[in-house]
């Protein structure tokens, strides 16, 4: 009896060590991940089915924000063109606009303001698991889209950032053109009624209210439209895209 | 003595043993997964967001005069020493702080990208079998029939409670039909699993677009998060019951006629 227990006990511990190596080979071999992100195309068409593309992020009251909005990621950008500009409080900054639209530019803040503003509460939901509330005030990226006037090939929007990741890379994100428009999808410059703190991305921040952390692009530097982000980084549309995440954070 | 007579039934049909079979192995990969992914953040809070007073499971790790890790568990205020599983355990031979060890995860050092390809792929996977089981159980009558409790199930419930505490199994005829506890333990797992699936979509920011109201009906995003991590646990705990049960009750022959379908009964209690 106690043999077989014995053998029992061997034969499970040995399934579930080989079932562990297995999941590790597979997420280390070329195949193994495509399929797993199979999910992802999937996972995305089947919540735009039951989501709505216009459907509202819930929107919280004053008494909700969080007293402490956790600075993730970079909290402060290294580059001599990026702390030039902090120095001077970004009054000369200017967000570029380029890429495939009929009307380039680069626009300075009291021209962002010109295009209209919007405020809003939500709730900031980072990919590894923890949640913030907090007010945001900035130019709708709709606006700005129309100013602009993307052209007919035109399909996605790619936010290049000031700060570098791992030395060289510079921060990056997208969307498309559905996503980009939504009345939420906003350029933040303001955080809790205050400038936006450089800790949370200053001068300007993305602010997509359902996707997770990283969809957000804290620092914008310049925005661009393209046809396609294949070019681009390492392909997937985003720093984290580039590093295994998905490019469709709504889950 | 007197020989027992033994019978063989065809008990299981073959969709509940193939979709068995498919939950197991998604089930499997979900914890795994589910626990990289806890590992992100390794505490839980209720309420919206994490704050201070709403954690009740903290895991985390201080230093010692080595500078190791050594791994701690807060549980609802109280502090334990975890060292070695939780907090802080072994990957590839160094000492790290996490949450869950790494023979828990999938996969097993930290990859969260990866983890969460993993959960995702099969949470869908999951989703669509737990789907395909219920539809062929009301349309066969399996639920109705084997799971639901007649009111003769009601009535034995002491006398089951009792022959399960002293490990009696049923033989004959009552061995070929769910006792009262099985019917609600598959009852109550459903359900469970029902929630879980539930409570991960509370968790997509997109679908709390379309339904505000399932993650403001347990309170917010991080209960949701916590109340999914304590169903996991459930099922960790009916998992547990359910293979101890398969140990004590004919191992060979209950594993057997879940892959073939066919189950050795006793029609006879032999005398001792």
């Amino acid at each position: 009896m106690s043999d077989r227990r014995d053998f029992l006990r061997q034969a499970v511990l040995s399934a579930m060590g080989v079932l562990l190596v297995g999941c590790d080979r597979i997420s280390d071999s070329g195949t193994g991940p495509r399929i797993l992100e199979s999910a992802e195309g999937l996972t995305r068409r089947a919540q735009g089915l039951v989501s709505p593309a216009s459907r509202l992020a819930k929107e919280f009251s004053v008494s909700d924000i969080s007293p402490v909005f956790k600075a993730n990621g970079t909290t402060m950008p290294t580059t001599e063109h990026y702390l030039a500009l902090m120095r001077d409080g970004f009054r000369n900054y200017r967000l570029k606009v380029d890429g495939l639209v009929r009307r380039p530019g680069a626009w300075s803040f009291d021209e962002l303001r010109t295009l209209g503003e919007r405020t809003q509460i939500t709730r900031h939901d980072c990919v590894e698991g923890w949640s913030a509330i907090g007010q945001w005030t900035g130019t709708p990226l709709a606006a700005l889209l129309a100013a602009v006037e993307p052209t007919t090939s035109a399909k996605y929007v790619v936010f290049h950032c000031f700060d570098q990741w791992d030395d060289e890379v510079f921060y990056y994100e997208s969307l498309d053109l559905k996503e980009a428009r939504h009345p939420q999808t906003i350029l933040a410059y303001s955080l809790n009624g205050e400038t936006l703190p450089v800790g949370n991305g200053a001068p300007l921040r993305l602010r997509v209210e359902r996707q997770l952390g990283y969809k957000h692009a804290k620092y914008i530097e310049r925005i661009e439209l393209v046809e396609s982000f294949e070019n681009i980084g390492d392909g997937n549309g985003g720093y984290w895209e580039d590093n295994g995440y998905e490019w469709y954070a709504g889950i | 003595m007197e020989m027992p007579i033994t019978q063989r039934v065809y008990r299981h049909r073959w969709p509940v043993r193939v979709l068995h079979w498919v939950n197991v192995i998604c089930l499997t990969v979900l914890i795994g997964s589910g626990l990289q992914i806890f590992n992100a953040h390794p505490n839980l809070s209720w309420g919206q967001t994490n704050t201070d007073e709403g954690t009740w499971l903290a895991m985390g790790a201080s230093r010692g005069a080595d500078n190791a890790p050594r791994g701690a568990t807060t549980l609802l205020g109280h502090t334990f020493q975890t060292d070695g599983v939780l907090g802080a355990s072994a990957v590839n031979g160094h000492h790290v702080q996490r949450g869950f060890p790494a023979w828990a995860t999938i996969p097993g050092p930290t990859w969260l990208a990866m983890g969460r390809r993993w959960h995702f792929f099969f949470a869908w996977v999951f989703v669509i079998n737990g789907l395909l089981y219920l539809a062929w159980s009301i349309g066969s009558g399996h639920f109705q029939k084997d799971l639901l409790p007649t009111r003769r199930d009601w009535r034995g419930f002491g006398q089951s409670i009792w022959d399960h505490l002293r490990l009696r199994h049923p033989h004959g005829d009552e061995a070929l039909r769910y006792n009262i506890l099985q019917r609600l333990a598959y009852l109550g797992v459903i359900a469970v699993l029902c929630g879980i699936a539930l409570m991960g979509m509370a968790m997509s920011p997109r679908l709390d677009a379309a339904f505000p109201w399932l993650v403001d009906w347990v309170g917010g995003r991080q209960s949701a998060r916590s109340i999914h991590f304590l169903l996991a646990c459930a099922v960790v705990a009916f998992v547990a019951v359910h293979l101890f049960e398969v140990l004590v009750s004919g191992v060979v022959n209950q594993v057997r006629s879940m892959i073939t379908g066919y189950y050795t009964v006793k029609m006879k209690e032999p005398h001792e």
